[in-house]
């Protein structure tokens, strides 16, 4: 036990220090203070001469058929580094003896965001690479992992831990190709958004009827949609392609909307799915917080034992709200086949549930924080994309793990503050 | 509990500086809610002792789990006929599944070659159970531990066996401990949920393995593929039956998996560690009221199960495929959560659970070769099982059998 008494010592001692702050906060500023001095570092002795004698770096702003021609944005890249470079030295030097206190998250997050403007100028040296495009490519690629985390909030709201997330998805993204290819992409879309509401309604009848352990229904949900999925993929799809090749939705550009400058191509210039997700997103906020059902289901999974004293029914609450939250799910199951690609191949959702999960956490637990984290994701993953393109000499493998080290990144830094429902994943009994 | 103005607010996920602060006026309520607490923990103890006790008894320790297997047969039956298969192929599937699990030595041999690292990833799965850990990493575990074990057995040449073996099984401990150690490390500090980051670990793992076997160290000479050298003979397993056949794969491995199980039931039952494991998985604010570290019960018990992970992963490299390809983990980590809470978390019971999964893993392949039903119908029939034996209510109102028995609940969402 010598380790919880230091954890103590240096507990009073961190109290003695600020009084404000908690021993953990004291190490967690130290560290990322450290952090950032090794970011400058890193840009300094590795990115800098990694640009020598390449001049600038370009970034396209505007798409070729766009009405408004924005021109592109150049940058030196040494030039540019050096300053970026003595940010980061500033930020971290400040961080590390002075401490920004109850600011040392926004001040990391720009310092990480620094560092991903280092790490952009540094393979775009030379060449010209269309900020746009991936700016595009990061709102798409958020979609299935916001609409993950909306799904999950849902859920977790009302008290039901949803694990099975990424079953939903891969659930949504089967039965979607497989009902477009034969009815068209709106009947796909129907039966996606079904088939995820048919698995919550799996995980509802086991949480609250059954009251068997939440994260395990949801790990079983995603073992046993993926098993099914390949089973079925190998044992029908092979044999039969034509159920494995849906129409997908194209981008529909939104008149006025679309054409401004930057925002327009971003934001309004995407599939209906991507559409669907800004709906669902702001609907569902509304809903949550400024209607009857928000109050009554966000009350039940905060303490179900009060509401049910005031009549609300606790179980009736909680099979709707996880039957929608995995109806949503579901939903973003369709973006993985008739969103983007129009055939499912086995696993092809790749994590992006689980990231949901960790963009809910994030997110706190609130639609539109969800969706800002979504974004941060889905800005990695369309970074990794475009580097591939670049050819920039990290290997791909390296690459496609970012979104998965953001992830751990963020709960393991965010989960202690932001708070879950009070009554997550606990099964209730009417007494 | 009310908080003295002066005491600085808890820190939020450091679970050690949680405790009472030394006050006096607070002493006397403390020392109540404290009693209060212990003896809550005194009777989740029970409980548990009761639950352990309990599976013993052939209702919810045999009859639901063969029910549950019974079930999810007939369920998996349904689902192929589904996707056209005819009802005779279906039962030549299943007679087949039957015939590769148990119908030839060579059979057998198969079925312990399979149930080898289930036993162990099994294991991996338990031990985190009964510290209230949900271990979903053993694949990315198995993965590192396979790696670093199939490293040593090809970089040290000209050691004799009893030296170089021990060693390069001992390496892909090591590697499974370390990959066991993050998850573990990251909930005892910053309270991250291990759900999330073992899975995560897992896709790392596995981009890890695709570009390590790329690497010169690795990739064997003259490849273009991903695959990595061959182990030294002096590293390899020796096989347990291959004085009768060297067809028959069943490897020293199963010996070592089942002294691992006896080793776990040991230090689950028969340590203050395991007991602490236990307490920590029964309620860990009891537990830490009580004066145990939750912190090095989370850390020592992942590390504990990322090297039985790891030790499967040695297994297999050493004793099965001699090298190690991509994705040569086979989806065997995964599996361990069901064998895991098939065995309801008992060492003994993952070795029963193991089996049963080693079969229907060999009789799979089988399946496909010969009547060409998918092999991933065995993930279908594990997940039911898995249903069916979490949810006893379940399985007793399609049988009608007597009172259910309390369903498992093992986490507790997110902010535990």
């Amino acid at each position: 036990m010598s380790g919880s008494a230091a954890a103590r010592e240096a507990y009073v001692v961190g109290e003695r220090r600020t009084r404000l702050l908690t021993r953990s906060q004291v190490l967690r500023s130290r560290i990322s203070g450290i952090v950032m001095l090794a970011l400058a570092v890193v840009t300094m002795l590795v990115f800098v001469p990694g640009v020598a004698g390449t001049g600038t770096a370009t970034f396209g702003l505007s798409a070729a058929d766009e009405r408004i021609q924005l021109a592109p944005l150049s940058v030196p890249t040494t030039g540019s580094l050096w300053v970026l470079a003595a940010v980061l030295a500033f930020l971290g030097a400040t961080q590390l003896f002075r401490g920004f206190q109850r600011r040392s998250t926004l001040i990391l997050g720009i310092a990480f965001a620094v560092f991903v403007a280092v790490i952009m100028i540094w393979a775009a040296a030379g060449k010209e690479f269309s900020l746009i495009s991936m700016l595009e490519a990061t709102v798409a690629s958020a979609t299935p992992i916001a609409l993950g985390a909306l799904s999950g909030i849902l859920c977790e709201r009302s008290g039901v831990v949803n694990i099975g997330i990424e079953g939903m998805l891969l659930g949504g993204a089967f039965s979607g190709v497989v009902l477009g290819s034969l009815f068209g992409g709106w009947i796909g879309l129907l039966a996606a958004t079904l088939t995820g509401g048919v698995l919550a309604l799996l995980l509802a009848v086991l949480a609250v009827r059954f009251r068997v352990d939440q994260i395990i229904i949801g790990v079983v949900i995603n073992i046993l949609v993926l098993g099914l999925t390949s089973f079925l993929t190998a044992q029908v799809l092979v044999k039969r392609p034509e159920l494995n090749d849906a129409p997908i939705f194209r981008p529909v550009k939104i008149p006025v909307l679309g054409d401004i400058p930057i925002v327009g191509p971003i934001f309004f210039e995407q599939t209906v799915i991507v559409y669907g997700m800004f709906l669902l997103i702001a609907s569902v906020t509304f809903l949550l917080f400024r209607t009857r059902w928000g109050l009554r289901t966000r009350s039940v999974g905060e303490n179900p034992k009060a509401a049910d004293t005031l009549g609300i029914s606790v179980a009736r609450v909680r099979y709707l709200a996880v039957v929608y939250g995995g109806m949503v799910g579901g939903f973003a199951g369709a973006w993985f086949t008739i969103g983007t690609v129009g055939r499912f191949d086995e696993g092809m959702t790749g994590g992006r549930g689980f990231i949901g999960l960790a963009a809910m956490i994030f997110g706190a637990w609130n639609p539109i924080g969800a969706f800002g984290a979504a974004l941060v994701f889905g800005f990695f993953d369309s970074l990794q994309q475009k580097f591939a393109i670049l050819a920039t000499p990290i290997p791909s493998e390296f690459l496609s793990m970012a979104p998965y080290l953001v992830t751990i990144i963020v709960v393991a830094g965010l989960v202690g503050r932001s708070r879950p429902p009070a009554a997550d994943g606990q099964p209730y009994t009417k007494e | 509990m009310s908080q003295p103005p002066q005491t600085p607010p808890p820190p939020d996920g450091d679970h050690d500086t949680l405790r009472p602060t030394p006050d006096v006026t607070q002493a006397r309520d403390l020392r109540n809610s404290d009693r209060a607490v212990r003896e809550a923990a005194l009777r989740r103890e029970r409980g548990l002792l009761a639950r352990i006790t309990t599976s013993v008894d052939w209702r919810s320790g045999l009859l639901i789990p063969l029910l549950s297997v019974l079930t999810a047969l007939i369920v998996g039956g349904v689902i192929v006929m589904l996707a056209g298969v005819s009802l005779v192929d279906t039962l030549a599937a299943y007679r087949a599944l039957l015939v590769g699990s148990v119908g030839s030595v060579k059979a057998v041999s198969e079925t312990l070659t399979a149930t080898t690292p289930l036993i162990l990833t099994g294991l991996a799965v338990a031990i985190a159970f009964r510290a209230g850990l949900f271990n979903i990493g053993a694949e990315g575990q198995l993965l590192v531990g396979g790696m670093t074990a199939v490293l040593a057995g090809f970089t040290f040449t000209g050691l004799p066996l009893v030296i170089h073996l021990p060693l390069a099984v001992l390496a892909g401990v090591v590697g499974g401990a370390v990959w066991g150690f993050i998850p573990g490390f990251l909930k005892a500090r910053t309270g991250a949920h291990e759900v999330i980051v073992t899975i995560m670990l897992n896709f790392i793992a596995l981009r890890l393995v695709d570009f390590l076997l790329k690497t010169d160290v690795f990739q064997r000479e003259g490849r273009n593929d991903p695959i990595s050298k061959f182990v030294e003979p002096s590293a390899q397993l020796p096989l347990l039956l291959g004085w009768l056949d060297p067809a028959y794969r069943v490897h020293l491995g199963l010996i070592l998996a089942l002294i691992a199980a006896g080793f776990i039931n040991w230090l689950l039952f028969r340590t203050t560690t395991g007991f602490e494991f236990r307490a920590v998985g029964a309620n860990p604010s009891a537990a830490r009221y009580a004066g145990m570290s939750v912190t090095r019960v989370y850390i020592l018990v992942m590390v504990i199960a990322g090297g039985l992970a790891g030790l499967a992963g040695s297994g297999q490299v050493l004793g099965v495929l001699d090298r190690a390809s991509p994705g040569f983990s086979a989806s065997l980590g995964f599996d361990g959560i069901a064998v895991a809470l098939l065995g309801r978390s008992n060492p003994w019971g993952v070795v029963a659970a193991a089996v049963l999964f080693g079969g229907l893993r060999a009789g799979g392949q089988q399946m496909q070769a010969s009547v060409g039903v998918g092999i991933d119908l065995i993930a279908v029939i594990q997940a039911l099982i898995i249903i069916f034996v979490a949810a006893p209510p379940l399985i007793s109102a399609i049988y009608r059998l007597r009172a259910p028995s309390a369903s498992t609940q093992i986490s507790k969402g997110w902010a535990s």
